[in-house]
């Protein structure tokens, strides 16, 4: 195991912070505001992907801790599971920044400043919940992030956007408390919290504890990674802007919880202690009943982004419902699902973007017709809506194949059937969008044209990625190879370990 | 009554006595000024509990008398001196509730504190 | 002058504070520099007692050189020391913001202020540097007088409040004189380190268990302990900013230190009758927490809000030392300094909205992020910190506590210091909204640099406080190490 002090974890983080600094001074300057956030997100992924080769080379690279408190230190590590999500994060950052641009200047939103610099300060924090190495700075980060996601879902500024604020500042806070005790307890039992794959918890605790601890910690990433019934706040955070939405909703916030759960079964508990303990099979039908009921309330919304709201709910219980099966293949396909569905989803919350911003339409009986006008923007909506049905070469096939397969190896074959029925049911509330849109005849459409410039290059890049990771899952970034690597630290216990 | 209680516990009974006149005074009594006069009595209280510690049998003052020699002869004149402290102290407060009282007289015209409470409120 | 530091500490502003109703009467202009002057030097001889004894040992420093028991001696530790520096600190920066409220009053009204304020910063600070338990009760009385003065300068409203708070403080302070009687009664002596040492075979005897009783029921007085909290949410409304701030700030830390002064060093936590009492601590500090973070909900005052607030924090530290194990204790200590200047800040803020615009209502606290964007941004990091987010200083002491009492599996505690965070969010949260998201009638004129949201000598002081918290938090770790853990009973961490 080769473990190397690295500053760029550091950078990584620190480079978004400096930014959201650069742009509150430049709010007279709207084209150097947003000069400073696409130089903040290409440095951030130039610094993350530098670290790739070291990381796929079996190296791990960490900072040096900053003792913050009596016997505890913050400090960042790249190990294979960080550099998956950092470098999604980092790179979808600068997608999303450019359709920002376009989306809110064609919308002429106010606040754009604010809008810009908490953006950067909410990636600062994905970062550090990527990058962090034990429990203590894993929690900095996840509370920052919900603190600086809060401007972003209040954004309107209105009775609604007030309102959805409270409701999701209460979700995550008390979320993030449970969680805070989970932790400090661990600190109790343990006297650290660094992650360690394959767990370090075994036999510290008493049985009851440990399981407690579980459950506590649990919800407080559950309420994050939007686990019925600790949702609630997901839908009502659609208020805020699309690409809040796309970002934040559908990569990093969500996606921050789900990380956090896996961290928590890989890095914290261990698959044999969770098996003893006997609690990941509740997390597992928990997951298994999130799918399904969210599926099936997606298919009775008519506003478009309640619809994928609904649906990034039922698809990051399938990175739970990886993690809750416990065995290779499940965590594996539950931590490519992290990549998977960020590039599909961000490309429909787009989609539904540029349809809001061109035509000022929010629901789908609304839609009819349009894709003759923006067929690039319903096209690659048809690419994402096939990805998370499941079709084959297109990304959302890879992860699920994969859950699959570890749903097989524990020997539940009904998850298999969660995973099928979940297919068809995306398939029911998706393609009627997609059908309306290109063959249904409407008048309404006709003066519109396709969305401007700015908006749709990010989402044909995330539609075509889509399909070639489909094809080739280890293209750009090596997600699968990463996700492998990591997957095999947790089962053998150590970071370069052997075969399975 | 036994001589020895008479003699050695009767007066901490009734310094026990003053001392609960205090918050007694100043629960139950609606006029500002008899909630000071309560105060003052509680820190009476304290002051004469300090002062019979020092006394001693067959002791007299702590001045000295040449020939007389022993520790036993004199009482003990620490509790007298802290407790000149402690009358300063009480003379003080008693001067600043004065001067409020007289601000409370001043502004609301009654020193009956529910009064002072209605009118503070409107 | 090195070696007086101790007493410089306590001298400077004291002779300054009598000097200072002449000079006012002379020179009216001078009264401040001189004020402030006093003040540095208080800090330096502060920071000076901290360096010396940081490296060289516990200060015994007797006046007149007479040997304890019989003279009086001041004792610093590395705790005392760095109370004396928070209080000074926080003395010194308030003053500094007080310039503006005092420009145009007369030179009594100048003066007074000054010689109060400077009575009250005498009076604290001996309080923390004394080891002497009659010199205490002195300093005690020194800063309640100077504080109901302070505070009764505030209105008609403040005067009732301050008499209020005099007839309660003084119960308090007898109390405590009271107690101390007893323990001179049964072991003859006054100086702390030697009643440590001569009442430690005595802890069983009712007179020691009176004298518990007693000194418990005066510091909670002082320190605002649930039941006995009744005097603070008025005097804390009431009072005028610029002395509400150190007040709010210090008065109630400065008691909470001297309980754990007392429980833990003179009469060590190990015996069955302090474990008790710290028990019934305990009890009262969660409730006091939950208590108070509820009421502070119901106000729509601000102030009354900060006010009430106060009483939940202080709590906090109180049930740091009920829970007693080190974790407990260092939280118990961060939290004194952490709430001293979260609380100083908060109270800053408030005096300066007032001035600003007026208002003290909450609900007027509409749009108030473009007319002082500088100072709801200082309220934001105070804020985030009191509800315990990191990485501001708030954070790691509710850290702290959390971690001690799971230690001892004193899940209450956990569970009042968990949901008092959240109950703290729903109250700052609001005036987040009010401040930021409500949008207002009338045309607001944003702050520019021609016209500043607020002068200078107020604007200052807050942004350095609020810097401070969070720096605080990130640093607290040489902060807790090398600094606190040497105030810990037994002199450092196990």
């Amino acid at each position: 195991m080769n473990v190397l002090i690295d500053y760029r974890p550091l950078w990584a983080v620190v480079i978004s912070l400096v930014a959201a600094g650069l742009i509150m001074l430049s709010d007279k300057k709207p084209n150097l505001r947003e000069a400073w956030t696409l130089i903040a997100a290409f440095g951030k992924m130039f610094i993350v992907f530098s670290m790739l080769p070291a990381v796929l080379s079996g190296q791990i690279l960490v900072t040096e801790p900053l003792h913050v408190a009596k016997g505890i230190s913050l400090y960042l590590k790249a190990d294979p599971m960080a550099m998956i999500f950092a470098a999604l994060a980092s790179a979808l950052w600068i997608v999303t920044s450019f359709y920002s641009i376009g989306y809110m200047r064609k919308l002429k939103e106010e606040h754009q400043t604010g809008y810009f610099a908490s953006f950067a300060v909410c990636l600062a924090a994905t970062m550090g919940i990527a990058f962090a190495g034990n429990l203590l700075t894993f929690f900095v980060f996840y509370e920052i992030l919900t603190i600086a996601t809060y401007p972003l879902v209040i954004h309107e500024r209105d009775d609604e956007a007030i309102k959805s604020g409270r409701k999701y500042l209460a979700y995550t806070l008390i979320g993030g408390q449970l969680l805070l005790v989970g932790i400090i307890w661990v600190y109790v039992l343990t006297g650290g919290g660094d992650f360690q794959a394959g767990g370090f918890l075994a036999g510290k605790g008493s049985v009851t504890s440990l399981r407690i601890i579980f459950v506590l910690m649990m919800i407080g990433t559950g309420v994050k990674a939007a686990i019925m019934p600790l949702h609630g706040w997901l839908p009502a955070a659609m208020v805020a802007p699309t690409p809040v939405s796309a970002l934040l909703h559908a990569v990093a916030v969500v996606k921050a919880g789900a990380f956090g759960i896996l961290r928590i079964v890989g890095f914290v508990f261990g698959p044999e202690l969770l098996k003893d303990l006997g609690v990941a099979t509740a997390l597992a039908w928990i997951a298994g009943f999130t799918i399904i009921v969210s599926s099936l309330i997606a298919i009775a919304q008519d506003n478009l982004k309640r619809r994928l709201a609904f649906s990034t709910i039922g698809q990051l219980s399938y990175v739970v419902l990886g993690a809750a099966l416990l065995t290779p293949m499940g965590i594996l396909g539950g931590m490519y699902h992290i990549v998977a569905h960020a590039f599909m989803k961000i490309t429909l919350f787009f989609c539904a973007g540029a349809i809001l911003a061109t035509v000022h339409k929010h629901n789908i009986s609304e839609l009819n017709g349009i894709g003759r006008q923006m067929p690039f923007t319903m096209g690659a909506f048809a690419i994402g809506s096939l990805g998370i049905t499941g079709l084959p070469f297109i990304v959302g096939f890879i992860s699920k194949y994969n859950l699959a397969l570890g749903a097989l190896e524990r020997g539940q074959g009904i998850f298999i059937a969660v995973l099928l029925a979940s297919g068809l049911l995306s398939a029911s509330y998706l393609l009627p969008i997609v059908y309306i849109a290109f063959f249904k005849k409407s008048e309404e459409f006709q003066e519109y044209k396709e969305a401007n410039l700015c908006m749709l290059v990010p989402l044909v890049f995330t539609a075509a990625v889509s399909i070639i990771l489909g094809i080739f899952p280890n293209a750009g970034a090596h997600f699968y190879d990463l996700a492998t690597m990591a997957v095999k630290s947790i089962v053998t216990g150590n970071l370069l370990g052997g075969g399975w | 009554m036994s001589k020895e209680f008479l003699s050695q516990y009767l007066l901490y009974w009734l310094i026990a006595v003053l001392f609960m006149i205090g918050p007694i005074g100043m629960i139950f009594k609606n006029n500002l000024m008899k909630k000071l006069m309560a105060m003052n009595i509680m820190q009476v209280a304290v002051i004469i509990f300090f002062l019979a510690l020092g006394q001693k049998m067959d002791a007299t003052l702590p001045i000295e008398i040449p020939g007389l020699t022993g520790v036993t002869n004199y009482i003990n004149p620490l509790p007298h001196a802290l407790m000149l402290t402690a009358i300063v102290v009480s003379l003080s407060t008693t001067g600043v509730a004065l001067a409020l009282l007289l601000l409370i007289q001043k502004k609301y015209g009654v020193l009956e504190e529910d009064e002072v409470l209605r009118r503070m409120d409107q | 002058m090195r070696e007086q530091y101790p007493a410089l500490l306590i001298i400077v502003p004291l002779l300054t504070a009598l000097v200072i109703p002449i000079i006012a009467y002379l020179v009216k202009r001078l009264v401040r520099w001189i004020a402030m002057g006093a003040l540095i030097i208080a800090n330096i001889s502060a920071i000076g007692a901290l360096m010396h004894v940081l490296n060289q040992g516990v200060w015994h420093y007797r006046f007149g050189n007479w040997m304890p028991p019989w003279g009086i001696e001041y004792v610093i530790d590395p705790l005392s020391a760095g109370m004396a520096l928070l209080i000074s600190f926080i003395s010194l920066v308030v003053l500094i913001y007080s310039d503006v409220f005092l420009k145009e009053e007369g030179w009594l009204k100048i003066g007074m202020y000054h010689t109060l304020y400077l009575l009250l910063t005498v009076g604290l600070l001996g309080m923390v540097v004394t080891g002497d338990v009659f010199n205490f009760y002195v300093f005690l009385e020194i800063s309640s007088l100077s504080a109901y003065g302070l505070i009764a300068s505030g209105g008609s409203k403040a005067v009732v409040a301050a008499f209020r708070y005099l007839l309660i403080g003084t119960i308090g302070g007898s109390c405590y004189l009271l107690g101390v009687g007893y323990l001179y009664a049964i072991t003859g002596t006054l100086n702390m380190g030697d009643l440590a040492v001569r009442v430690q075979p005595l802890m069983d005897s009712p007179a020691v268990i009176v004298a518990v009783s007693m000194i418990l029921v005066g510091m909670g007085i002082k320190m605002a302990l649930f039941p006995m909290h009744g005097w603070l949410p008025d005097s804390y409304t009431y009072a005028p900013p610029h002395a509400i701030s150190f007040i709010s700030g210090v008065m109630t830390k400065v008691a909470a230190y001297a309980m754990f002064r007392y429980f833990y060093f003179i009469f060590g936590a190990a015996n069955e009758t302090i474990a008790i009492v710290l028990q019934v601590i305990g009890a009262f500090a969660a409730i006091g927490i939950i208590v108070g973070s509820i009421m502070a909900i119901a106000q729509s005052d601000f102030r009354r809000m900060l006010a009430y607030s106060s009483i939940a924090q202080v709590s906090y530290i109180a049930l740091g030392l009920a829970i007693g194990n080190m974790y407990g204790l260092i939280g118990a200590m961060f939290h004194i300094l952490n709430h001293a200047i979260m609380k100083c800040c908060l109270f800053l803020i408030a005096g300066g909205i007032k001035w600003k615009t007026g208002e003290y209502k909450i609900a007027k606290f509409i749009e108030m992020s473009r007319k002082m964007p500088k100072t709801m941004g200082a309220f934001i990091i105070a804020a985030l910190s009191m509800v315990g987010i990191p990485p501001t200083a708030g954070f790691f002491s509710k850290w702290y506590l959390v971690l001690g009492a799971i230690e001892k599996n004193m899940w209450i505690y956990v569970a009042a210091i968990v949901l008092s965070s959240l109950l703290n969010a729903i109250y700052f949260f609001r005036i987040i909204e009010n401040a930021y998201l409500k949008k207002g009638q009338e045309d607001i004129v944003p702050a520019s640099p021609k016209k500043p949201e607020l002068p200078f000598s107020m604007l200052v002081p807050i942004i350095v406080l609020g810097i401070g918290i969070l720096i605080i938090g990130i640093f607290n770790e040489p902060i807790v190490c090398q600094v606190m853990q040497y105030g810990l009973p037994g002199g450092g961490m196990r």
